[in-house]
């Protein structure tokens, strides 16, 4: 088991630019996921790691050695491809055992690890199944066994989800997880879905347009996100925008939305005027009627022990997130009051978040 | 609703009625392409007489006399010589015997039947080879101009090669290729490497990229991952693309006459000069061709569970 280190890696194909100059540390154990939208680079940055596609430029230590430019073969790395790539024409047991084949392993230590490794995953009951007749969990797991046969450094996996159905794939991000509980094994997961990779992930790494937009724990990204994009990306319904116009100096503790004093954590630099927003998580509204802030309502969506309500203020529309136990007529008025504590600031031209107190506390822990 | 509908029929599902009405219309198919065959094989167990009488006979006495004149080369003698000799020692001396004439040797159709195997088989083996490789590089490596070339291999089809007959006989006079095997095999093998690089990049597309990658992750050089995960996938294409380019040569005429008259002389040149008493000896170049027909038959019967399993595979892998 190793760390993967990531230095500027770039990937252009032609004048596209797939993967603009990441670096990122998955240290030795961790999971990491690499989350963004379809299109992001995800997949293109996880080949890199494999060997499956030569950087344009940067570097990639794995275990503290250059591999940037060795082969596939020569990586000892995992890869859990999206639509599995079982080989048909092997049965589960030698598709499992096929990667200690290339080693040279004896016959009878195959039939061991593979066997041990069946039982791992709970498959050793259709080892002499031919693959093309297995269900997708089960085919899911074959991929997995064959990742995990030979211990590599690390496993790579991309979107191995993305085929199963929503029931099932809840019961194989817990699956996975508990298995890298077990075996404690570096690996980089890509996905496009947020909650996989709030989840499972140790660190999430939010990739947009091949940039990496934040690297950082779930609950660095979730609590304090770096740029509005992250803010909106995560999150169901995502954060609240309210978008203003002023400037903020270092100290300010409130900020002027629509002429009513709004609390916020203390800036900690001076940012000269121009178009700002603030970043509300619904969970962080409440209603208050005494509250000065007001808007109407203008719809509100059940979710059985809480309801989504939108609110209509001056300075755009607002999702609250609040207990099912009051209901409310459409049109009418209602008070909002926000948590001062987790309120971010952003910049609307770079998207970028504004030091705050907020963002501090991140980097004392 | 008591009762459950059992007359309900899927929409992809052909109707029974449907079913029946294709399987009558593929037995008639069957059935008309099979006379000529038949016929040919008829006439290979009638006598030369038989053969030729006129209305043409189907209720006759069978005889082995076409095969034992296509195996063997025979003189005519006279009563009393053929009296004079021991007693006959199989059928064929009988036959040949009853005809006034005795046997003098093997002919020449084994030796011809032999080359033709050779030939087809060996080019067939190399056009698929050559064709795999070279499609396999075309599917999965940037190569610089790929869609000229594969135009280019195309475009070596779209004339009927024995348009190039004078100069390839005037090269193959130069080289000493003439009336060689290996020049057959490579002369036809040039026909056929252009139809195999296209049928097997067609079917080496349709095989996932991710394979390979998974093997070359899994400890493997390209070469290996080609060896044992591409061409276990590719069987059905290459026995498909194999049986091809075997018929082509195996049937080859043209050239065949032109390029080979003694030692690399191929079966089908060979046939239809098998001459009798008094002109063609209709049976034995009838049980020629019968025997000229079995290989690709066995080699099409080996291969047909490969070819059914193509048409299935493909259709829900996806
Ligand atoms: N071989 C290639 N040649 C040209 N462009 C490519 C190539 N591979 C990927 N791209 C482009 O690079 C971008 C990033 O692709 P990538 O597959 O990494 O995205 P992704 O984040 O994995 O998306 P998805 O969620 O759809 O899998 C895409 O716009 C894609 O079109
Ligand atoms: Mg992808």
């Amino acid at each position: 088991m190793s760390e993967i280190k990531i230095v500027n890696l770039r990937k252009q194909f032609g004048d596209f630019v797939a993967v603009e100059d990441s670096s990122f540390t998955v240290e030795d154990g961790e999971f990491l996921a690499l989350l963004g939208p379809s299109g992001c680079g995800k997949t293109t940055t996880l080949r890199m790691i494999a060997g499956l596609e030569l950087p344009t430029s940067g570097k990639i230590h794995l275990d503290g050695e250059d591999v940037t430019f060795n082969r596939a073969s020569a990586r000892d790395i995992a890869f859990v491809f999206q639509l599995f790539a079982l080989y048909p024409h092997m049965n589960v047991r030698r598709n499992i055992g096929f990667p200690l084949l290339s080693q040279g392993v004896p016959k009878a230590e195959i039939r061991a690890r593979v066997e041990e490794t069946a039982r791992l995953l709970r498959i050793d009951q259709i080892l002499d199944r031919s693959v093309s007749g297995l269900a997708g969990g089960d085919r899911q797991r074959v991929a997995l066994g064959r990742a995990i046969v030979r211990r590599p450094k690390c496993f790579l996996m991309d979107e191995p989800l993305g085929t199963l159905d929503a029931e099932f794939r809840e019961v194989m991000v817990h699956e996975l997880r508990e298995l890298h509980n077990r075996i404690h094994a570096t690996t980089v997961y890509v996905t496009h879905d947020q909650h996989e990779a709030m989840a499972m992930a140790d660190k999430i790494a939010v990739m947009n347009h091949g940039v990496i937009e934040q690297f950082g724990t779930p609950q660095e990204i979730y609590n304090r996100p770096a740029s509005m994009y992250v803010a909106d990306f995560i999150g169901s319904p995502p954060m609240n925008f309210m978008r203003f116009h002023s400037g903020l100096h270092r100290g300010a503790q409130s900020i002027l939305l629509d002429g009513i004093d709004i609390p916020v954590p203390e800036v900690s630099e001076d940012v000269r005027p121009r178009e700002l927003a603030l970043g509300v998580r619904p969970e962080h509204i409440r209603f208050n009627d005494a509250s000065r802030l007001r808007g109407a309502v203008y719809g509100s969506e059940y979710l059985g022990t809480n309801q989504v309500v939108a609110v209509e203020t001056a300075s755009g529309i607002v999702k609250a997130r609040i207990p099912a136990d009051r209901s409310f007529r459409l049109g009418e008025t209602v008070g909002l009051e926000f948590n001062p504590a987790t309120l971010a600031l952003f910049d609307c031209a770079s998207g970028r978040a504004i030091a705050s107190s907020l963002y501090q506390e991140a980097r004392h822990g | 609703m008591s009762s459950v509908n059992t007359s309900a029929h899927s929409v992809v599902e052909p109707t029974p009625t449907v079913k029946r009405i294709a399987g009558v219309i593929v037995i008639l198919y069957a059935l008309v392409t099979m006379i000529p065959l038949a016929w040919i094989f008829l006439t290979s167990i009638k006598s030369p007489p038989d053969s030729i009488s006129y209305p043409p006979k189907i209720v006759f006495t069978p005889t082995l006399e076409g095969y034992c004149n296509l195996f063997t080369t025979r003189t005519r003698q006279t009563p009393d010589y053929i009296q004079s000799l021991p007693p006959a020692t199989g059928t064929c001396d009988e036959i040949t015997r009853s005809r006034n004439m005795v046997i003098a040797g093997p002919s020449n159709y084994w030796p011809r039947f032999g080359n033709s195997l050779i030939i087809a088989f060996g080019s067939t083996f190399l056009a698929v080879s050559l064709g795999t490789l070279a499609a396999y590089g075309f599917s999965r490596f940037r190569v610089p101009l790929a869609d000229d070339l594969l135009f280019f291999i195309l475009s070596t089809r779209m004339m009927p090669p024995i348009a190039v007959a004078i100069p390839i006989y005037l090269m193959y006079r130069q080289f000493g290729l003439s009336d060689t095997a290996l020049g057959m095999i490579l002369l036809y093998t040039a026909v056929n490497v252009s139809l195999a690089v296209w049928l097997l990049k067609g079917f080496i597309d349709e095989i996932p990229r991710e394979y390979e990658e998974a093997a070359m992750i899994d400890g493997y050089t390209r070469l290996h991952a080609f060896w044992k995960v591409v061409l276990p996938q590719a069987t059905t294409g290459i026995a498909a693309t194999a049986i091809f380019c075997l018929i082509f040569a195996w049937n080859e005429y043209a050239f065949a006459v032109l390029l080979t008259s003694g030692s690399a002389q191929t079966a089908p040149p060979f046939i239809p000069t098998i001459i009798g008493e008094g002109g063609q000896d209709w049976p034995a170049v009838a049980a020629g061709t019968t025997i000229f027909l079995v290989p690709i038959l066995v080699f099409t019967i080996i291969l047909r569970k490969q070819l059914l399993r193509g048409i299935t595979f493909g259709a829900v892998r996806k």
